[in-house]
C-alpha cells in the first residue's frame, strides 16, 4: 500500500456526503471535540471513537487504503451512508492537525478490517466477474431478450404513430396539449421496458415551455428521437457498433465487455444529477498513456449516495473496460492497483474551434449525443451581455456556457480563478453550448471543482 | 445574435453557436431548407408541406426523415461564436499564497457558515464561523492573498454577516473587487471600499483631487477626504473649508466627522468658525470637537463655566465637594454646543451642568479643587446627591479625552464593592474608561474585577480586553468558571462568557484546563445534569482553543 503521506482534502472529503445535511453534520464533527482514540494506520484505515448523545460513544472506521474507493462502517443508528461520523472522522484525518494520530488498529476495528481485507483478497483470486451474473440457463436468457425486444418493437412503432400524428397537426396544436400527452406516452415506453425511449419522449414535454426558439428544438428533438426508432426497427441492417449505440440509447442494458484498459488514470470531473428517487453520478477519466476519456456512472436510490468516489485532480492506476456502442464513452472501473494518490498531471487542451468540431464529428457515431467531454487550453471566462463564454486567449471564437452552467456557483469560482487571465478548462461542449466542470489556473495549482 | 420570437422558423439554438449553413446559404432572400421544416412542422403537414414534399398520409414521416437529416447536419456543423470583449485583467495581487493546510482551514471555516444559523445545544463541537474573523486577521497580519477560487464563497460569507466585512474584503484583495464589478450580489463590496476599489489619488495628484473633490459622488468625497485626512491632516481642513459654505447640512455634518481623525490645535479656527452654523447638528459636533482639544478657546470657556459650579466646601467636618447647577441657559452656553432643552424627566439644570463638565478640560480641576490629584478628587464627598451626575459627566469627560490619569481614579479598585454594584459609575461607562488604560493594566482590572464580583457582569467588560487575554485574567476567567460550575447552575448562564473565552483565551492555555473536562460527581444541591453540560462545554473550549493554535500555527503565528 502507498498509503503513507495521501491525506485528502476537506473538499474531497465533503464530495463524499450524500446530501447537504450530511455535509453540514460532518463539517461540525471535523473537529477533536467529540473523537477519543482516533488514529489512522499505514494500511489506510482512520478509526475514532465519537460521542454522540447516548452513553456510549459510536464505533467509526473508514477504510481509504482500499483501491476500490473507501468504505465506512459506523456503530451509529444512520441510515446515510457514509454516515456524519465517519464524514467527520475523515475531515478531522484530512485537516492534519494531529487529532488523528498513527497507531495500530484496534480490537474493535480490527475484525471489520481484516473481513474487508479478506474479501477483496477472494475477489482478486476469483479473477474478473460479470460474465459470470445473470442467469445460468442461456436459452432462458435469450427467450427473455427476445421477448423484451418484441415488447420494445412495438413500443418504438407506437412512438412513430404518435410523431406523426403530432407533425399531421402541427407543433403548435401540441404547445396547448402540454405536459400531460407526453407524460402518458412516457408511461407507455416504461410499459414497453425502453426506459431510453420514455426518457427522451418526458424531455420532449418540457421543451414547449423552455422559452423562445422552443419549435425549432421540439422539431429538433422529434426527429432525432424518430431516427432512434428507425434505428431499432432497423437494427438488423445496422453496422454492429452503430446497433450497439442504438441498443443502449433505447435503454437495454450492456455489459462493459470491452478489453481492460490499464493506465494511470486522472480524475477530470465528478458530479451528480437526479432527484430524491434516483442519484446518478458521472465521473470522467483521462487516461495519461492511452490518451482516452472514459465515463463511469454509477447510482444511488433513495437518498443514498453513489457508492464510487473519486475525487477530482487525484490519480490512480487501473484498469478500465469499455461498453459496447460506437461513440460511447462509459466504461466499468476494474481492478484497481493503487489507491488514487495527487498528481500534477493535466489533460491536454484544445482550442474553441476543435472543440466545436470534435462534437461534430462524434456525432458520426451517435448522433444522439449532446455533448461530447473536451479540454480546452487557454480560455478566458468573458461576459456576454446576460450570459458567458470561454473565449480563446489567442483566438477570436469563443463557446457560449449552457444556459444551466450560467446559473451555478461553479461559474463564479471559474471566473474567480480566472481573473481574466487564460485557465484551462474541462467541461462537456455540445449544441447547448459548454458546461464547465474542473478548471486548471495558468502555471501550476490544483484543479478546481465548478461541480 | 439576433433575438428570436417563439415562433420565428429561424430560431438558433440559445447556445448563439452558429449553424454552418446559415453562413453558407447562396441568397440570403431564399429560405434555408431547414427553416422550411419548422415552418411546416408548426403549422402541420395537414396545413402546409415543406417545398420538395408531397402532401398525404406519408408527408409527417418524410419531414421527421428530412429534419433527422437536417437537426445531425445543423449539429454537427456548429461553430464558436464570435469572441465578446474579454473582461480586462485583475490587478495584480502582490501578497504571498496562503500556504495549503491554512487553505484547507479555510474552506472548512467557510463550508460551515451555513449551519452556523439554527439553535439547539452547542455540543463538544466548535463554532467554527465564529473563528472566521479571528482567521481573518492573523491571515491579514500575515500579508497572505485568497485563494481566488475561494473569492466567491468569502464574498458570501461577507454579504450575509457585515461585521465580516472590513477583514473579509481585506483579506480577498483586488481580485475580489474585480469580482464584485461582475455580480450584482456582490455589489456590497463596492460600496464597502472607497472609490469602488479604483485607487484614491496619491498626495502629488493635486489636480486629480481637486478633480474628484468637485465632481465626486458623496461616497466618493467621504472616502477621499478621510484618505488625505489621515495622511496629511491639514491638507484635509483646507479642502474642506475651500467648498465649506456651498455643502449641503447633512454632508457637512459627515465632512466634519471626518476630522476627529487627526484633531490638533491647528483645526480650531476652523472649528470655532463652525460652531456658528447654520445647522444643529453641524454646531454640537463642532463642539464636541472643541471640547476634545482641552487648549481650545471653547474648552476654556466651558472651563470657566463648570469651575463656577463645582467648589470644595471647608467648612464641613471634612472637605466636601458642593454643586451650584447653572440657573440659565445663555446665548453664549448654546453657541458653544450646550444643549439647552433637557429630554424628558431629566431636570434642566443638572442637564446643563452634565454638559459643562464633560466640556471642560480634566486638567482644570485640580487647580480648582485645592491642588488635589484626581484620585482623590473622585474621593471626595460630594454635598446633596449630586454625586453621580458629576461623576458620570467626568467619565464622559475621561473618554472623550483620553486621559489615562482619570479614566482610573474613576474606575477605582476593581475589588471594592461598589465595583461590582450600580454605583455612580454603570458598567457602560466602565468598559469605556477602561478602553483609556493601555491593555495590561485594562486586562489587571478586569482580572481583579471578576475574582471578586464573578462572571455574571463581566461580559461587556471582557469585550474591550485586547484578544488573547492576558495570562492573569485568563485564568480569572477560567476559575470564576470553575466556581460557578461547582455552584451548581447550568452552564449556559454563561454561554456569552463561554463564547468569548473560546475565542479570545490564549490558546496556550489549553493544558490548564484539562482537569475541568471530567464529568464531577453531582452534590446534592447542584441542577440535574449540569455536571455533564458543564464537561462539555469545558470540552469545546478546550477543542476551540486547540483549534485555534492549529490556525495559527498553519499561518505561521505561532
Amino acid at each position: 500500500m502507498t498509503q503513507q503521506g495521501v491525506r485528502w482534502t476537506a473538499d474531497q472529503v465533503l464530495s463524499l456526503a450524500p446530501d447537504a445535511a450530511s455535509r453540514k453534520a460532518g463539517s461540525k464533527l471535523g473537529a477533536a471535540g467529540p473523537w477519543s482514540e482516533a488514529g489512522s494506520s499505514d494500511g489506510g484505515a482512520v478509526w475514532g471513537l465519537c460521542k454522540g448523545s447516548g452513553s456510549t460513544p459510536y464505533r467509526t472506521v473508514v477504510d481509504v487504503g482500499d483501491a476500490s474507493g473507501p468504505a465506512y462502517t459506523c456503530s451509529c443508528p444512520s441510515r446515510k451512508f457514509p454516515c456524519k461520523h465517519a464524514l467527520g472522522l475523515l475531515l478531522l484525518w484530512a485537516g492534519g492537525d494531529g487529532a488523528v494520530s498513527r497507531g495500530q488498529e484496534p480490537d474493535w476495528a480490527e475484525p471489520w478490517l481484516a473481513g474487508r481485507r479478506g474479501r477483496a483478497e477472494e475477489q482478486r483470486a476469483a479473477g474478473p466477474e460479470g460474465s459470470t451474473s445473470g442467469s445460468a440457463d442461456p436459452e432462458a436468457a435469450r427467450r427473455r431478450a427476445e421477448r423484451r425486444a418484441e415488447r420494445i418493437t412495438v413500443g418504438a412503432t407506437e412512438l412513430e404513430q404518435r410523431l406523426a400524428d403530432l407533425l399531421r397537426g402541427g407543433l403548435a396544436a401540441a404547445e396547448q396539449a402540454g405536459y400531460g400527452l407526453w407524460e402518458e406516452t412516457a408511461a407507455r415506453m416504461v410499459d414497453a421496458q425502453a426506459p431510453g425511449l420514455a426518457a427522451r419522449v418526458r424531455e420532449l414535454g418540457a421543451i414547449p415551455s423552455s422559452g423562445p426558439g422552443w419549435p425549432v428544438r421540439l422539431l429538433e428533438e422529434c426527429a432525432l428521437l424518430h431516427l432512434l426508432d428507425q434505428g431499432w426497427l432497423r437494427r438488423e441492417r445496422l453496422p454492429d457498433g452503430l446497433a450497439a449505440t442504438v441498443r443502449s440509447r433505447v435503454g437495454l442494458p450492456g455489459t462493459a465487455d470491452g478489453p481492460p484498459v490499464r493506465d494511470r488514470w486522472l480524475v477530470l470531473a465528478q458530479y451528480d444529477t437526479g432527484d430524491a428517487k434516483l442519484i446518478t453520478r458521472r465521473i470522467w477519466l483521462h487516461g495519461a498513456e492511452s490518451g482516452r476519456t472514459a465515463l463511469l456512472l454509477s447510482y444511488g436510490a433513495a437518498g443514498r449516495a453513489p457508492e464510487l468516489t473519486l475525487p477530482v485532480g487525484l490519480v490512480l492506476e487501473a484498469e478500465v473496460s469499455a461498453y459496447p456502442g460506437a461513440g460511447q464513452r462509459r466504461a466499468a472501473l476494474g481492478e484497481r492497483f493503487a489507491p488514487p494518490v495527487p498528481t500534477a498531471l493535466r489533460p491536454p487542451g484544445v482550442t474553441t474551434a476543435q472543440a466545436a468540431a470534435r462534437y461534430g464529428e462524434a456525432l458520426r457515431d451517435d448522433p444522439w449525443q449532446d455533448s461530447v467531454p473536451v479540454t480546452l487550453d487557454r480560455v478566458v471566462p468573458t461576459p456576454d451581455g446576460d450570459s458567458w463564454q470561454l473565449a480563446d486567449a489567442d483566438e477570436d471564437s469563443a463557446l457560449p456556457l449552457t444556459p444551466a452552467a450560467r446559473t451555478r456557483p461553479g461559474l463564479w469560482r471559474l471566473v474567480a480563478l480566472s481573473g481574466g487571465a487564460p485557465v484551462k478548462v474541462f467541461g462537456e461542449c455540445g449544441h447547448r453550448g459548454f458546461t464547465p466542470l474542473t478548471a486548471w489556473p495558468e502555471g501550476t495549482g490544483e484543479a478546481v471543482r465548478l461541480c | 445574435m439576433n433575438k428570436t420570437s417563439a415562433h420565428a422558423p429561424d430560431a438558433a439554438d440559445p447556445a448563439t453557436m452558429t449553424p454552418a449553413h446559415a453562413r453558407g446559404t447562396a441568397d440570403p432572400a431564399t429560405t434555408t431548407p431547414w427553416e422550411n421544416l419548422v415552418t411546416a412542422a408548426l403549422l402541420g403537414t395537414d396545413r402546409r408541406t415543406p417545398p420538395g414534399h408531397r402532401p398525404g398520409r406519408d408527408a409527417p414521416v418524410a419531414l421527421l426523415d428530412a429534419a433527422a437529416v437536417e437537426a445531425v447536419r445543423r449539429r454537427a456543423g456548429l461553430r464558436p461564436a464570435r469572441a465578446a470583449r474579454r473582461p480586462d485583467p485583475a490587478p495584480e495581487d502582490p501578497r504571498s499564497a496562503l500556504p495549503d493546510a491554512a487553505a484547507r482551514r479555510l474552506s472548512m471555516l467557510l463550508a460551515d457558515r451555513s449551519s452556523a444559523i439554527g439553535g439547539g445545544r452547542r455540543g463538544t463541537a466548535p463554532d467554527l464561523m465564529e473563528l472566521l474573523p479571528q482567521w481573518l486577521a492573523t491571515a491579514n497580519s500575515r500579508g497572505y492573498a485568497a485563494p481566488p477560487q475561494m473569492l466567491p464563497a468569502l464574498l458570501d460569507a461577507a454579504r450575509g454577516r457585515t461585521d465580516l466585512r472590513p477583514a473579509a474584503l481585506k483579506f480577498a484583495g483586488p481580485r475580489a473587487l474585480w469580482l464584485a464589478r461582475l455580480n450584482p450580489d456582490w455589489r456590497f463590496a463596492l460600496r464597502a471600499t472607497p472609490g469602488g476599489g479604483a485607487a484614491l489619488p496619491g498626495p502629488e495628484e493635486t489636480a486629480r483631487i481637486q478633480r474628484l473633490w468637485q465632481e465626486g459622488l458623496f461616497a466618493e468625497r467621504v472616502a477621499l477626504l478621510a484618505a488625505i485626512r489621515a495622511r496629511e491632516p491639514a491638507a484635509a481642513r483646507e479642502l474642506l473649508a475651500a467648498t465649506w459654505p456651498t455643502e449641503r447640512a447633512e454632508d457637512r455634518l459627515m465632512f466634519l466627522d471626518s476630522l476627529r481623525t487627526g484633531l490638533g490645535p491647528e483645526d480650531e479656527p476652523f472649528l470655532e468658525q463652525a460652531l456658528s452654523d447654520r445647522s444643529r447638528n453641524v454646531r454640537a459636533t463642532a463642539a464636541e470637537l472643541l471640547s476634545a482639544l482641552p487648549g481650545s478657546a471653547l474648552a476654556a470657556r466651558m472651563a470657566d463655566r463648570a469651575v463656577a459650579c463645582v467648589a470644595v466646601d471647608h467648612t464641613r467636618s471634612a472637605a466636601t465637594i458642593t454643586v451650584e447647577a447653572p440657573h440659565e441657559c445663555d446665548a453664549g452656553m448654546e453657541r458653544d454646543g450646550v444643549v439647552a432643552k433637557a429630554p424628558a424627566g431629566r431636570g434642566e439644570r443638572s442637564w446643563w451642568l452634565g454638559q459643562l463638565v464633560e466640556s471642560a478640560p480634566l486638567g482644570t480641576w485640580p487647580g480648582r479643587l485645592g491642588g488635589r490629584t484626581p484620585r482623590e478628587i473622585v474621593a471626595l464627598p460630594v454635598a446633596d446627591d449630586w454625586q453621580s451626575e458629576l461623576h458620570a459627566a467626568w467619565c464622559r469627560a475621561a473618554v472623550r479625552q483620553r486621559d489615562t490619569e482619570w479614566s482610573r481614579a474613576l474606575l477605582g479598585v476593581p475589588t471594592a464593592p461598589e465595583a461590582g454594584g450600580p454605583g455612580a459609575v454603570s458598567l457602560a461607562e466602565r468598559a469605556k474608561l477602561l478602553g483609556a488604560l493601555d491593555s495590561v493594566e485594562r486586562a489587571e482590572w478586569v482580572a481583579g474585577f471578576i475574582g471578586t464580583h464573578g462572571l455574571s457582569e463581566a461580559f461587556q467588560l471582557l469585550g474591550v480586553c485586547a484578544v488573547p487575554w492576558a495570562a492573569t485574567l485568563g485564568r480569572a476567567v477560567v476559575d470564576a468558571l470553575d466556581i460557578a460550575r461547582d455552584a451548581g447552575s447550568y452552564p449556559w448562564s454563561f454561554s456569552g462568557v463561554m463564547g468569548l473565552a473560546e475565542r479570545c483565551l490564549d490558546p496556550s492555555e489549553a493544558n490548564r484546563l484539562d482537569g475541568l473536562l471530567a464529568v464531577p460527581d453531582e452534590p446534592e444541591d447542584a441542577s440535574p445534569g449540569a455536571g455533564g453540560y458543564w464537561a462539555e462545554a469545558f470540552q469545546r473550549l478546550v477543542t476551540t482553543l486547540r483549534l485555534r493554535a492549529a490556525m495559527a500555527a498553519e499561518l505561521g503565528a505561532a
